[in-house]
């Protein structure tokens, strides 16, 4: 709990403060009610990748361009094709939440971002768990949206995963996830254990944000 | 006809078609249904085989033909669905060679190659896009893109409609609603559920059945997400509730992922074995879906042949439903929260005429908070667009709260718009026993299904004893059983006539109860507190009523969930008749209160249970005390006190001068202390919330005394088209709202006209636009685009996610807002506040 709360902290914009301990108790409640109220589902595909050229990549089905996704793909020869959603249900609470109280909303938003993270970091641990049985690495998760990976990328991904049926996760025409708690990434696997952190915000080169751990 | 078969004997569907044209070559992401044209030879072998494996039902390839899905037009989605019906057709009549056989004398034969009569099923799957109001797609684009398809199938000869893998209740309330508005054909609809036993949305079994019986479908049932074992439970569930013939179509087990592929493990003979178990238990129609292939399909014929089917029977249950939840009519007694509705409440009145649908909602959550199971909706006003804005109310109650609704209205038009998008099997209030009330309720209720009020009262009146009553509920039931109505859909209101001026009343009330229900064995409804009109202290006649109600056979009361009498004689009346199981609700409700018997126990109770805004542990209530100031109780955002110390002030002070010398220094303090980085963003809101509960206050004294409070100018918010994550919007709402601002807020996916027209119409002088993502920016640029010609005087905020200073000068913004409060000063510089 104590980690997970930190995080919330985090996501609320406190920085480096730390939160009165009313606010804490309403974050702590938050988590309880999103435990009772997210219906966590995921969906994985394994599929044999190259990487043609510099940034050109194909797995499966997929053919994806991005420089940034090639420079995390080096040597991988698999790529896990991923999506996870925490569920309509939160999308709802966050919703009726708003109309009665909007810093209860905005704290189980945040709840809900470190709660899918975790979710996600999970499943991934399963599915490298499965991997390192063939003797591959995974390497960090990563999602449309991440520098020139091209947020449209969404829907080939969710295509692929048929999302629709398979984790009830949908795209709006805008390429907004519904419900809105949810991730869709790739993550390479490669015969080498690489010396990367697996959670996103170290590896990130914003450092001056607001945000960052 | 099917129609004619349905239940009487067993029929049998095809199998899975996903899996066999992978295994013909069918690419990863390819869309199945273009293999219509491009592959016809390969998909009549697919329905050819399934006919000699015996199935009596052959789905078209059509699962994902919708506008939805074929949005580029690489090919023509007509063509696509004409082909797929004809490709069944001619593999039927090249199999048996008598695709027009009539049906007498039809026998199901004895196994592949016989002449036995096959039927086309148009193959109608989900859109792949959430509906609105959690996702983008709008109930009558949906059904739009279902219609079209419906009817081309219906053109190019499909014997039935079967919609299947539904997840979502309102989708498929589109789809069921678009094929029985716009074809002749029988509709089949089967949904898919998770592990839990629910819809993806949330809905259980009970609520699906109650939507599809109310909207005339065929034959309901389960299709895909599991194999026939983990079907056997819901299957169970289907039965216990549907009259109509069940339908179970399992996949060939649970997919198992093996190299990038979709494996499903259980064999044909395992298959067929389950299966007959199935049928066994009550299934009428069966058949398989993802990793069922012919030989599935020939074994589960070849297992079931000569099987007669469990005889469907009619169920008595009373069911109105949501998108998440059912509720049962007929055993205790419901709450039917009565708040929403403006007669006599001047405060609801006020915030109908300014769209402040905000506060419908509160009201809305609070009686769910407080108990109650429905919620009534009355929105009529007069010089009020009723059916507009009843579809708006009922739209956004089911975005903050599962219960089922009531619409009740005396406009027939208000009922039609909110019955065709109301996300279930509403409740509807009313009709009566006049002619022309039923002429004009009862179709309403035929084509939308629903539970309709019926009043005792017709052209003469209102009887004055229980004999003139029975006789109308009777009329009432025997008019709508003209338009398949059921005694179930049906709950009489008996009438409440106040005892002031009718001495009889009561007695007569209570009579006409206990005979509606042990003598007509129909439900009950009454709209309680008229019992008392006229009379002083109500609430003690009320609960008294309240009670004698229920013990006469009320299965639901109208009522007002936040009055603590009525809920203490509703929580007693269940403990008391052994409704409670070991007085656990009672005990729950009332097992940690202390006794209060003043007159403001209702006010400010806190109740436990679900809520969003109560007060809690770490919440609220407990610091209140006497030295606490209206200041002190925004700042440290202590929401309830803030109200409770703002009508003490207005004892001895005006409203302005509360606003001036507590309300404004105490936001003032918390802002600059945001700006400054010593405030964090749940504080700021919580002192809002705290300021908006003072001003709430502050708000009906001075509508009490006629007097408004001078705002600083109108903002008009909105989350852009394409864009429906509001919660940015809402916060920068909040707090423009602290500062005296009237907020006109438009909403979210708002399209650029719709800001251009409200600001031309109510002549703003600000925007403010969110949007959330890089790919809804651009109708961000575009809104900015169209106010400029058109709007030229209108200053233009942004903010949100993805903006910062350098995108909102290259859209053209007037201004950036990194937070809410920056957003704040600037409304302020422009008003020049």
């Amino acid at each position: 709990m104590e980690r997970r709360l930190r995080e919330a902290v985090r996501y609320l914009g406190y920085g480096k403060n730390t939160a009165d301990e009313r606010t804490c108790g309403i974050i702590r409640e938050a988590y309880r009610q999103l435990e009772e109220t997210a219906e966590p589902k995921s969906i994985c595909r394994v599929f044999g990748m190259e990487q043609k050229a510099e940034g050109r990549i194909k797995a499966g089905p997929l053919e994806i361009t991005s420089r940034n996704l090639g420079n995390n793909l080096r040597g991988c020869v698999k790529l896990v094709v991923f999506g996870a959603t925490l569920g309509i249900g939160v999308d709802r609470l966050i919703k009726r939440t708003s109309v009665v109280d909007m810093s209860r909303a905005v704290i189980l938003q945040a709840c809900a971002a470190v709660l899918l993270e975790e979710y996600c970091d999970r499943v991934q641990a399963e599915a490298g768990n499965e991997l390192e049985k063939e003797g591959l690495f995974l390497r960090p998760r990563f999602s449309p949206g991440y520098g020139d990976f091209d947020i449209r990328y969404q829907e080939p991904i969710m295509q692929v995963l048929d999302c629709a049926k398979t984790i009830g996760l949908t795209l709006t025409e805008g390429y907004m996830m519904t419900p809105s708690k949810s991730v869709t990434a790739v993550i390479g696997a490669g015969p080498f254990r690489k010396n990367c952190p697996t959670a996103g915000c170290e590896a990130c080169g914003k450092t001056d944000c607001a945000y960052r751990r | 006809m099917i129609r004619e078969r349905l239940g009487k004997e067993l029929l049998f569907f095809d199998g899975g078609m996903g899996t066999l044209l992978q295994a013909k070559g069918l690419a990863p992401g390819e869309l199945p249904e273009t293999w219509n044209i491009t592959r016809p030879d390969v998909i009549q072998e697919i329905h050819r085989s399934y006919i000699e494996a015996g199935s009596d039902i052959i789905l078209t390839n059509t699962f994902g033909a919708n506008a939805l899905k074929f949005h580029d037009d690489a090919c023509s989605l007509e063509e696509i669905v004409r082909t797929a019906v004809s490709h069944v057709k001619e593999a039927i009549a090249g199999t048996c060679g008598a695709e027009d056989r009539t049906d007498a004398g039809a026998d199901s034969g004895t196994g592949s190659g016989t002449c036995r009569r096959v039927y086309t099923a148009l193959d109608i799957g989900p859109t792949g896009k959430l509906l609105a109001p959690m996702g983008d797609l709008g109930f009558e684009e949906a059904y739009e893109a279902f219609r079209q398809v419906m009817v081309w199938g219906e053109e190019a000869g499909a014997d039935l409609i079967h919609i299947e893998t539904m997840s979502d209740t309102y989708e498929l309330k589109a789809a069921v609603l678009a094929a029985k508005e716009h074809t002749s054909l029988p509709v089949f609809a089967t949904a898919i559920y998770d592990g839990r036993g629910k819809l993806l949305t949330g809905a259980d079994v009970p609520s699906v059945v109650a939507l599809l019986e109310g909207l005339g479908a065929d034959a309901i049932g389960i299709n895909c997400g599991m194999g026939p074992e983990q079907m056997m439970p819901l299957l169970k569930e289907y039965l216990k509730y549907s009259s109509l013939p069940v339908i179970v179509k399992p996949n060939a087990g649970l997919p198992v992922q093996r190299d990038g592929r979709t494996c499903y493990d259980v064999t044909p003979e395992g298959f067929a074995q389950q299966m007959r178990e199935i049928a066994e238990t009550g299934a009428c129609v069966i058949g398989g879906c993802c990793g069922t292939t012919p030989e599935h399909i020939r074994r589960m014929t070849e297992a079931c042949r000569g099987m007669s089917p469990v005889p469907v029977t009619e169920k008595e249950y009373t069911v109105v439903s949501s998108y998440g939840q059912s509720v049962f009519l007929g055993t205790g007694s419901k709450i039917i929260g009565e708040r929403i509705n403006p007669t006599g409440k001047k405060r609801l009145k006020q915030a109908l005429k300014e769209h402040d649908l905000d506060y419908l909602l509160r009201e809305g959550i609070t009686q769910q908070d407080r108990g109650a199971h429905i919620l009534d909706v009355n929105v009529g006003l007069p010089d009020i667009d009723e059916p507009k804005l009843m579809k708006e109310v009922v739209q956004e109650l089911q975005s903050v709260t599962s219960l089922p609704l009531q619409i009740d209205t005396v406009d027939a038009s208000a009922m039609e718009a909110a019955l065709r998008i109301y996300n279930g099997k509403a409740m509807v209030n009313s009709v009566s026993g006049k002619q022309e009330s039923m002429d004009s309720v009862f179709p309403l209720i035929r084509r939308y299904g629903g539970v309709v009020i019926g009043l005792t009262l017709d052209e003469d009146g209102i009887p004055a004893d229980a004999d003139g009553r029975i006789r109308i509920a009777e009329n009432i039931i025997r008019e709508a059983a003209k338009y398949g109505i059921k005694k179930k859909d049906i709950v009489i209101d008996a009438l409440a006539m106040t005892i002031s001026s009718e001495p009889e009343g009561a007695k007569v009330t209570l009579e006409t109860l206990k005979r509606l229900r042990e003598e007509v064995g129909v439900n009950t409804v009454l709209g309680v507190s008229n019992i008392s009109f006229g009379l002083p202290r109500r609430p003690v006649i009320n609960a008294a009523f309240y009670t004698m109600a229920m013990m006469n056979g009320l299965s639901a009361g109208i009522i007002n969930p936040a009055s603590e009498d009525m809920m203490r004689a509703w929580y007693a009346y269940h403990a008391l008749m052994a409704l409670d199981a070991n007085c656990g609700n009672y005990i729950e409700r009332f097992g940690n209160t202390a006794p209060s018997d003043g007159p403001d126990a209702d006010a400010g109770a806190s109740w436990t249970g679900e809520r969003a805004g109560g007060t809690s542990a770490a919440g609220t209530g407990a610091a209140c005390s006497q030295q606490v100031s209206l200041r002190e109780c925004i700042e440290k955002g202590l929401r309830e006190d803030a109200a409770i110390r703002t009508r003490e002030m207005l004892r001895d002070q005006e409203p302005l001068a509360v606003i001036d010398s507590e309300l404004i220094p105490a936001l003032d303090h918390v802002g600059v202390g945001f700006e400054q980085g010593t405030v964090f963003l749940p504080q700021l809101l919580m002192s809002a919330e705290a300021a908006k509960s003072a001003f709430a206050v502050l708000k009906e004294q001075m509508a009490a005394g006629d007097r408004v409070q001078e705002k600083a100018g109108t903002v008009l918010l909105a989350t852009v088209k394409g864009d429906i994550h509001d919660i940015g919007k809402n916060i920068v709402k909040v707090l423009l709202e602290n500062y005296s601002f009237d907020v006109l807020d438009l909403g979210k996916d708002v399209p650029p006209e719709d800001i251009v027209d409200a600001v031309k119409e109510k002549d703003i002088r600000l925007v403010g636009l969110s949007a959330l993502m890089t790919t809804t920016v651009v109708s961000m640029e575009e809104t900015i685009r169209m106010l400029r010609e058109q709007a030229p005087g209108c200053r233009v905020m942004v903010g949100g996610a993805v903006l910062n200073q350098d995108y909102a000068d290259m859209i053209g913004a007037d201004f950036y807002g990194k937070d809410a409060m920056q957003s704040v000063r600037y409304a302020q510089e422009v008003f020049r506040v």
